[in-house]
Formats: structure tokens, C-alpha cells, sequence
């Protein structure tokens, strides 16, 4: 019987090695694994690289991760989001590297390491600083830019339901870079608001199909 | 004696560029000035906005107590969905934007120079890390991209320029500027005035803008009602 739940937050996020790639969904607080978020930090893994939208808030989360020196770079399309203080200082004090992407050029570059492809050329930031030491190309009369493809280790998600295949469904907009995330990473663990029976989900509702989740774990009052 | 002239306030800047979006039209708005056109589209008319963090149908902000702590804009504030509105992820939020899909991006800026460069992502200031958000996918995706700006800087000095003295968010895009003053249209021939305020002189503008300007042959004033409701 396939069964990916997983009891404890710690299981969840058992086996992240130093070094590895995050892929952190949400945009602001929105749709932000905060619980496993805050298991990572407990699970110890250092050297992290982080790929999110935003660069933390406050003190919880992917701001707590920072600020206990467990992350060495983040990219992302815009870290001045709310308190973004525990940035601010690593990237003040040189201790974390950013690479800032135009954010439709990140889930464009993870929907291209889910779908298999090699990268490809946008229009996006064309002739601008984004776009210095990128290979280009005109295509049709219009420069273009080379993006490659981004994969991660893990990626860290929020979901409203799942079934015990993995199946997903979310709530409005915390829906945001979830899905794209959970297909373009090895290891996709989701936190979720509860658990249904198998067929309980409308298939025509599910968001992220099983195939892309490999662990999930309830959070919250259901947990 | 120098005519005088009553700057547009950021309601009727907001109230002009409202009146040019199309019915049926898919639009994007930029935060800050741009957000504020979603009130004033003409109560006849249907127009869908769009926001990057996957919804469609973007609605106006929630009433006191009936926000939901799922349903955000662009720029991180609460708000609602209207009926027939819809929820798509990141990855076809911005295909929606780079694709062509979106009929008009309305972007705020810091200058847009006379072929139609935008630059309003960073000032370069090296105290502050940079943040780009989907400000390069906008301005590069969208059928046409229209930008809402002040005419001057705080100091007074052109935002109107023959080159962005900023780096550039994207080269040639800009079709149409509306500003506190004017509206103008980028063209290959250069800039076209198409309205100014009452008082407002061809001359004057000039002087406050960098490039060469050229009245259009249907200059008209521009007047958007006193009022702050449209």
C-alpha cells in the first residue's frame, strides 16, 4: 500500500545533506512551509542553498535558517519583503551570496528541471544587468537571454489537503510557486492542513498530482 | 507672466490610464500608482486583472474582518477574487505575463527615456541589495506596456530622458506614459503629446522633460473629474 505520511515533522525532513538545494515555495507568508521550515533548522543541515521568492521574515523560518548561519545563498527575485532584517545582514556582511532572478525566470527555470529540458531563451531581462555573462541570441528580431534549468534536493511545501498518495489541493493564492516546486525537486515534502481518504479529493481539484510528492505530514489542528 | 497649471493628483492619474484600458482587456497592475486604476474603470466596462501570484480576477480590498489569510495581491496585501476569477500557479502566473497573453501592463517607473526604456527596479543603491520581483517580466511580456509616473523628480528634474540614467528593467517596451502633467505616446518618431493639464504649454513641458516633444494634431486637456470617485 503506498503510504508517504510521515508522523513527525522531524521524519519529514530527515536525510537534507550540507550543502543541498531548497526549494522554499510561498510569496510573502503565503503558502510557506513555515512548520518544516523550522524542522530544517532543527535537523542541522548547513551550507544551504535557497531558492525562494522572498528571503525570510522576521525571525521564523527561512529568516531563522539565515540567521543561524546555515545558509551561504539564496536566489531569489526579491529579498526586500517585510522585515527581511537576518538578510539584510548576511548580505551586509558578506556571509550569504545572492543571485537575483526576475521571479518569472525562477519558476520558469524549475518548470524547465521538472520538464526535463536543458534551459531556454527569454526575453526576460534582455540587455539589462541580469542578463551580464549570459550567453544570448536574437530570435525573430528579439534578443533573448539563456536560462538553464533549476533543480533541488528538497523542496519544502504547503498544501491545504492530501490524500496518502500525495495527491494536493491548495487554498487560493498560498497555491503560488508550490506546484512548480514539488515537480522540480528530488525529494518534495509537503505540510498539510489534513488528510483525506483516498477518492476523497475531486480529481479535477487536484493541483499537484502524486507523482511529484514524496512525503507528507499534517500541521496545525489536525496534526 | 507663466500660466498657471494644477498638477494631476495620483487619484486622477490613476483615473486617465483607467479610461484607456479596453473592455474584455487582461491587465496587469504594477504596485504603487497603477493599483489604484482598478478604481476608476468605467462601471460599464469589464476589465480582468491579473496579479503574479496566480490570480486572475483580482477584486477590490476585502471589507474590515473579511479578509482571508490565502488570498493576497502583488504586493502582499489582502485582498478578493470576483466571480468568474480563478487561481493558477507561479510557473502560468508569469507565462500569462511573458507570453503575450496580458493586453496591457501598467508599470510605475522611475524613467522611461524617449524609445520606450523603462528602468524602475533599483536605484543602485549599495546600502541595499537589489530586488527585481516581476518587474522585467512585465514590462517584457505584455502586449503593450504602459507606464504612471510623476513628470519630475521630487527636485523637479525630467523622469522623461533621452537615456535612463538607472539600469534598465527593459529596452524599448514603453508605449504610452501617463503623467501628473500629460499623456504622451512613445512613437518612432518620438514623443507625441496627446493631452496636458489646463494651463500646461507645450514649451513648459518641454522644459521639463529631456527628449524633443511634439504636439499631436488632436492635442487635447486633460481633465479627469475633481472628484475622487470615477
Amino acid at each position: 500500500m503506498i503510504d508517504k505520511r510521515v508522523k513527525t515533522l522531524g521524519e519529514a525532513v530527515a536525510g537534507v545533506k550540507d550543502g543541498a538545494t531548497v526549494l522554499v515555495a510561498g510569496f510573502g507568508a503565503v503558502g510557506v512551509a513555515d512548520h518544516l521550515l523550522e524542522a530544517l533548522h532543527d535537523q542541522g543541515a548547513r551550507d544551504l542553498t535557497i531558492v525562494a521568492n522572498n528571503a525570510g521574515n522576521g525571525d521564523v523560518g527561512l529568516a531563522r535558517l539565515i540567521n543561524s548561519g546555515r545558509v551561504s545563498k539564496v536566489i531569489c527575485s526579491y529579498p526586500r519583503s517585510g522585515d527581511y532584517s537576518a538578510f539584510l545582514n548576511a548580505y551586509r556582511s558578506k556571509s550569504l551570496e545572492l543571485e537575483l532572478v526576475p521571479q518569472g525566470t525562477i519558476s520558469e527555470r524549475m518548470r524547465c528541471a521538472a520538464a526535463g529540458l536543458g534551459g531556454f531563451f527569454s526575453p526576460v531581462s534582455a540587455g539589462t544587468q541580469l542578463a551580464d555573462g549570459k550567453e544570448t541570441r536574437e530570435i525573430d528580431g528579439r534578443l533573448h537571454v539563456f536560462e538553464k534549468p533549476l533543480k533541488g534536493d528538497i523542496a519544502l511545501l504547503k498544501a491545504d489537503k492530501a490524500d496518502r498518495w500525495g495527491n494536493l489541493t491548495y487554498l487560493k493564492s498560498a497555491r503560488n510557486f508550490n506546484p512548480v516546486m514539488a515537480m522540480a525537486a528530488d525529494l518534495s515534502v509537503v505540510e498539510v492542513n489534513s488528510i483525506v481518504a483516498l477518492g476523497a479529493l475531486d480529481p479535477e481539484a487536484v493541483a499537484t498530482p502524486s507523482i511529484f510528492i514524496d512525503r507528507v505530514v499534517v500541521v496545525g489542528a489536525n496534526a | 507672466m507663466m500660466p498657471s497649471y494644477q498638477p494631476l493628483t495620483r487619484e486622477q492619474m490613476a483615473w486617465r490610464a483607467a479610461q484607456d484600458l479596453p473592455e474584455g482587456a487582461f491587465v496587469n497592475l504594477g504596485i504603487g500608482i497603477p493599483t489604484l486604476t482598478a478604481s476608476y474603470v468605467p462601471a460599464d466596462r469589464e476589465v480582468i486583472f491579473h496579479s503574479e501570484n496566480g490570480v486572475l480576477g483580482l477584486g477590490p480590498k476585502p471589507k474590515p474582518g473579511e479578509q482571508d489569510e490565502n488570498l493576497i495581491d502583488a504586493g502582499k496585501n489582502y485582498t478578493t477574487l470576483i466571480t468568474g476569477g480563478c487561481y493558477v500557479h507561479h510557473a502560468d502566473a508569469f507565462l500569462m505575463i511573458r507570453g503575450g497573453h496580458l493586453d496591457v501592463s501598467l508599470l510605475g517607473a522611475f524613467e522611461v527615456s524617449e524609445t520606450g526604456d523603462i528602468a524602475n527596479w533599483t536605484t543602485d543603491d549599495p546600502a541595499f541589495p537589489p530586488g527585481v520581483g516581476g518587474a522585467m517580466d512585465l514590462a517584457a511580456g505584455a502586449k503593450e506596456v504602459r507606464v504612471l509616473m510623476e513628470h519630475t523628480s521630487k527636485s523637479g528634474a525630467p523622469r522623461i530622458l533621452r537615456h535612463c540614467s538607472l539600469p534598465l528593467t527593459a529596452a524599448g517596451v514603453v508605449k504610452r506614459i501617463y503623467t501628473n502633467l500629460a499623456v504622451l505616446d512613445v512613437t518612432p518618431a518620438g514623443l507625441v503629446v496627446l493631452e496636458m493639464v489646463p494651463g500646461m504649454t507645450l514649451q513648459m513641458l518641454q522644459s521639463m522633460t529631456e527628449p524633443a516633444l511634439t504636439a499631436a494634431a488632436s492635442l487635447r486637456s486633460l481633465q479627469p473629474p475633481t472628484a475622487r470617485a470615477a
